[in-house]
């Protein structure tokens, strides 16, 4: 059993891409040559930023729920495993299904294959590789109190709205407290002008946010509005 | 004549660099390992902790190792696949010899053999042009013992002043302005002072990609209220979320760091009564900083006026910091006047030698720090003495057992050395841990003079593009397969351990130099039976040093999980022996002793103040012109390593990032008629090359950024300038003028070559 009072927290805006999660994943006793993570760019010919894309591990899976064949299962600590044999059909309707895009197939083995919380390391104990590894800990593996004291500027959220679809999941979310100070960074020639040009775009995590009065200056709508924490 | 026997292709086909991948034991979910081996990673100059699984003589995978205070489990892709060097297709397990009948180019040769080979060849050359005619070069990813014994080598068995190192390209510009400055060159502060700081500006360092677990130090500074002030001309993945960007001009930081100065020094954010108590020199720097007025530094440096101002308020008005800087500001030459301009923002802040106030210099290599501390550096003895100085040469002549008027004086730096083999001064050469013909700017001059050399010896574990040239390869050591001290980025000295056997007839480097000594009939000074012996000599070598290592044991590392240096055997005040000194994790504290200051205050001067220095701006040699009107600069990714002797062999690093790109701007795409992906041609006064196009918004649009990691046609190195700084030599890798249009069709390359060959 995973201890119920370790958990697994995500925070992208410390993400530097650096992908050591992916190659560790790849060194996972279970699953060893596969990664069962994968790496996000946003856009990377506007920005550096990435996103490192773990199981979710959801209260209510939908991968499980869409799987015709019943062989995605959840542990009794939350943990929502990889398809079983001989019941997975490699039918796909759970890669399609699933609002992180996770689960991946693999047709040469007929079998989806997925993050699963590094179960043969965190059920012993250990923290999962690649929260291990990862050298800026955008991923990370504690308690709630070590995240609340190391991370004062940011709160867990685990609950997502997808249409009409709420996600409660596992693994937490970390979101800004409030607006950060400046906008971040995407493109050289707006910090070169003596004028800052904010490029920063709006993101909706829940609710989607008021949209801005047109009679306000472009540079100072709050980039993180449609925030809600 | 050390020119490449046959064709490339078929040197290629034969020693690579072919790629190693998760196979057998290494991909098995059931294999257990014999033994996990605590050691570090073999790259930067991090030296994370790492455990290796072993299973029968092959290193099988890795384990974090949590409890190593630095890194605490964290790796980079590197670390996390390193040691998928080991067991590898393309491992030298035989001494090779140059030979132009063989398809291969090279043939087999027994190891006693082969150096029986060298050493006449060196006699050969020592009869006939004398000891001077001989040349050695060294690595900083060498352990300390293999970096003291190479130096010993060099001066003491073949009587050469020609000995110089890859640090020449990595941290010679920090370590001049530290000595100039601060009378000493260590890193000040360890990593765990940047937490707590009210902010950290970071100079020239990609640090996300080349040094990725001080992200982690970075971020929860920040978290802790730090601000963090980043400098570079493009937005570095770290750089995305800092809170002020300055997206500087390459070659300009002088520039900037004066304008910043002149800022505080008009607003009176400095710290008088520490510049009146600990520092001399100061009034030259204000007299020569008036000159650099807020607009005239914004013009110059290419940074807005306000983000300056900004810079100086945050700077200014803080009560702790953390400045540190990397190759970006260092690989100029005007490098140490860029590294002198920063540290004048710490003294004059007065922000140093304090917990949670701190300065540091990133290295670039495993032992970037202890490479350059005890000899194998051209104008140094053991324990970062000088050559040069009457009293450091008697006492090295005495650990040595030599007459001092038989101790070489000071050799050139490493490109010089080049220029001497050109000349036809310099036409044997021993190299070891360098792949110059990857790494030196103007690489097709390095081609040029590995050509006219008489006799090269290349030791190393693959064939590397250098090594091509060679007529003897000797098959050395890799990381796990010797132990040895290193000295990390803060200057903690840290143990690596032995995990596998040499294979084959390759053996530890150490045992190759002392078998040349022998061979030469020189033994004396080279009959160690291990590195611990080996230890135990340099120990000796370095006491009473700047860097002294006397008080530093195996065990002491280990226990301690490190000692910071230095660390003394004899209290420096009463000479006194010590039971157990602790080494020194901060330098400059307040009240602290030093050998050299002698109590006079804490700053590695007689009498013991730091030095203001005038950090003067040059424009850089070859700058952007009409003719050539973009700037190049160059640097890393993260899964790949220096010139990628090891990386571009491990098949995971190699499919991260294949093949170079040249980075630019969409401004500069769209005015050239180029899209992202499309093959473009970059070229300066060197030559040109030929790469598919990075179209990204995270760069200047006057500038384009190509790494450097790979050999011929695809090597960022065919064009860059040889200029150096006149004090440390470093080459000015960082700018120099460029221009870039659409390719008219693919490299020859393509198609042909696997993308890491």
């Amino acid at each position: 059993m995973k201890p119920d009072y370790l958990h697994f927290f995500i925070d992208p805006s410390r993400c530097i891409g650096c992908q050591a999660c992916v190659q560790a994943c790849t060194e996972c006793d279970t699953h060893r040559g596969e990664s069962m993570i994968h790496l996000e760019f946003v856009d990377r010919s506007q920005s550096t930023q990435t996103v490192p894309v773990v199981c979710m591990h959801c209260e209510e899976p939908t991968c499980a729920e869409v799987c015709p064949a019943d062989a995605i299962k959840r542990t009794g600590d939350g943990v929502v495993q990889s398809a079983r044999r001989p019941r997975c059909i490699a039918c796909g309707n759970c890669v399609v299904a699933c609002p992180f895009g996770v689960p991946e197939l693999y047709e040469d083995r007929k079998i989806m294959m997925k993050c699963d919380m590094c179960y043969d390391r965190t059920s012993v104990g250990k923290k999962p590789m690649c929260a291990t590894v990862c050298p800026s800990q955008a991923l990370f593996f504690g308690t709630h109190e070590q995240i609340a004291q190391l991370r004062p500027r940011s709160t867990p959220v685990n609950r997502f709205q997808f249409g009409n679809q709420t996600i409660t999941t596992l693994v937490m979310m970390m979101v800004p407290r409030e607006l950060a100070a400046p906008a971040p960074y995407v493109d050289v020639t707006s910090a070169m002008d003596e004028q800052p040009r904010s490029r920063a775009k709006v993101l909706k995590v829940i609710a989607p946010g008021p949209e801005p009065s047109p009679d306000q200056p472009a540079d100072e709508r709050d980039p993180f509005a449609g925030i809600e924490v | 004549m050390a020119t490449i026997p046959v064709d490339e292709h078929r040197i290629i086909e034969a020693f690579g660099p072919h790629l190693s991948s998760m196979t057998g034991v290494r991909l098995s979910t059931s294999v257990e390992p014999d033994r996990l081996v605590k050691t570090h990673c073999c790259f930067c100059g991090q030296q994370c902790g790492i455990q290796l699984k072993v299973r029968d003589n092959q290193v099988i995978g890795f384990e974090p190792w949590e409890d190593f205070p630095f890194n605490r489990g964290m790796l980079c892709p590197k670390g996390v696949k390193r040691y998928l060097q080991g067991s590898h297709p393309d491992r030298l397990v035989t001494a090779l010899a140059r030979d132009t009948s063989s398809a291969r180019g090279f043939s087999p040769l027994p190891y006693d053999a082969a150096i029986a080979r060298v050493t006449a060849a060196i006699d050969r050359l020592h009869k006939a042009h004398g000891p001077s005619s001989v040349g050695v070069l060294g690595g900083a990813s060498l352990t300390t013992e293999k970096t003291y014994l190479l130096g010993k080598f060099a001066r003491v068995c073949l009587k050469t002043p020609y000995i110089d190192y890859n640090g020449r390209l990595c941290m010679v510009s920090a370590g001049a302005a530290n000595k100039k400055a601060f009378g000493i060159d260590r890193t000040t502060s360890p990593w765990s002072d940047m937490v707590g700081t009210d902010v950290i500006w970071v100079a020239g360092s990609n640090v996300a990609e080349c040094s990725p677990i001080t992200t982690n130090y970075l971020w929860q500074a920040r978290e802790q209220g730090a601000k963090i002030i980043m400098q570079d001309p493009r937005i570095t993945p770290a750089a995305r979320t800092c809170d002020l960007y300055l997206p500087v001009k390459p070659g300009r930081d002088a520039a900037l760091f004066a304008g910043v100065l002149q800022i505080l020094i008009e607003r009176d954010w400095i710290d008088r009564a520490f510049i009146d108590a600990h520092t001399s020199g100061f009034d030259e720097v204000v007299e020569y900083c008036a000159q650099w007025t807020l607009e005239r530094t914004s013009e110059v440096t290419g940074v807005p006026a306000r983000s300056l101002m900004q810079a100086a308020e945050w700077w200014g008005r803080a009560k702790t910091s953390f400045l540190f800087h990397a190759r970006g500001i260092e690989h100029h030459s005007n490098g140490v006047q860029n590294a002198l301009g920063s540290i004048n923002l710490v003294l004059a802040t007065g922000r140093i030698g304090k917990p949670k106030s701190g300065y540091g210099t990133i290295v670039g290599q495993a032992n970037g720090q202890g490479g350059r501390e005890h000899g194998q550096k051209c104008d140094q003895l053991p324990g970062l003495r000088d050559i040069s100085n009457p009293e450091h040469r008697k006492y090295i002549a005495g650990v040595w057992g030599i007459d001092e008027r038989d101790l070489p004086g000071p050799g050139v730096d490493t490109y010089e050395m080049f220029r001497k083999i050109d000349a036809g001064e310099i036409k044997g050469l021993i190299a070891i841990c360098f792949n110059p013909k990857v790494s030196l700017p103007d690489n097709t001059f390095v081609t040029r003079c590995l050509d006219k050399l008489e006799f090269f010896v290349a030791i190393d574990f693959f064939l590397s593009e250098t090594a091509r040239h060679a007529d003897v390869v000797l098959p050395g050591s890799l990381h796990e397969e010797d132990e040895g001290v290193v000295t990390q980025v803060e200057g903690r000295i840290i143990k690596v351990n032995k995990a596998v056997a040499c294979p084959g007839e390759a053996r530890e480097d150490w045992r190759i130099l002392q078998d040349i000594a022998h061979g030469l009939g020189r033994p004396h000074g080279f009959t160690f039976t291990s590195p611990r012996e080996i230890f135990e000599e340099l120990r000796i070598a370095s006491k009473g040093g700047v860097a002294d290592y006397s008080g530093v044991t195996y065990e002491k590392v280990e226990r301690q999980l490190g000692v910071f240096w230095p660390c003394y055997s004899d209290d420096p005040r009463t000479g006194e022996p010590l039971t157990d000194h602790p080494g020194t994790p901060r330098l400059f504290e307040p009240g602290s002793y030093n050998p050299v200051a002698k109590g006079a205050g804490p700053f590695y001067f007689p009498d013991g103040r730091a030095r203001f220095n005038v950090a003067d701006y040059r424009p850089p040699v070859d700058d952007a012109s009409e003719e050539y009107p973009l700037f190049l600069t160059t640097g890393r990714v993260v899964s790949q390593f220096l010139s990628g002797t090891q990386t571009r062999r491990i098949g995971p690093l190699v499919r991260q990032y294949p093949e170079p790109r040249i980075e630019m701007h969409p401004r500069l795409a769209d005015k050239l008629g180029i899209a992202d992906g499309d093959w473009a041609m970059a070229e300066t006064r060197r030559g040109s090359i030929t790469l598919r196009a990075m179209v990204v918004t995270t760069i200047r649009p006057d500038t384009v950024f190509i790494p450097y990691h790979w050999p011929g046609r695809k090597s960022a190195n065919q064009l860059t300038v040889a200029a150096q700084d006149p004090i440390s030599k470093i080459p000015q890798y960082k700018v120099c003028g460029c221009r870039v249009r659409k390719a008219e069709r693919a490299p020859e390359y393509d198609g042909i070559l696997e993308p890491q060959q």
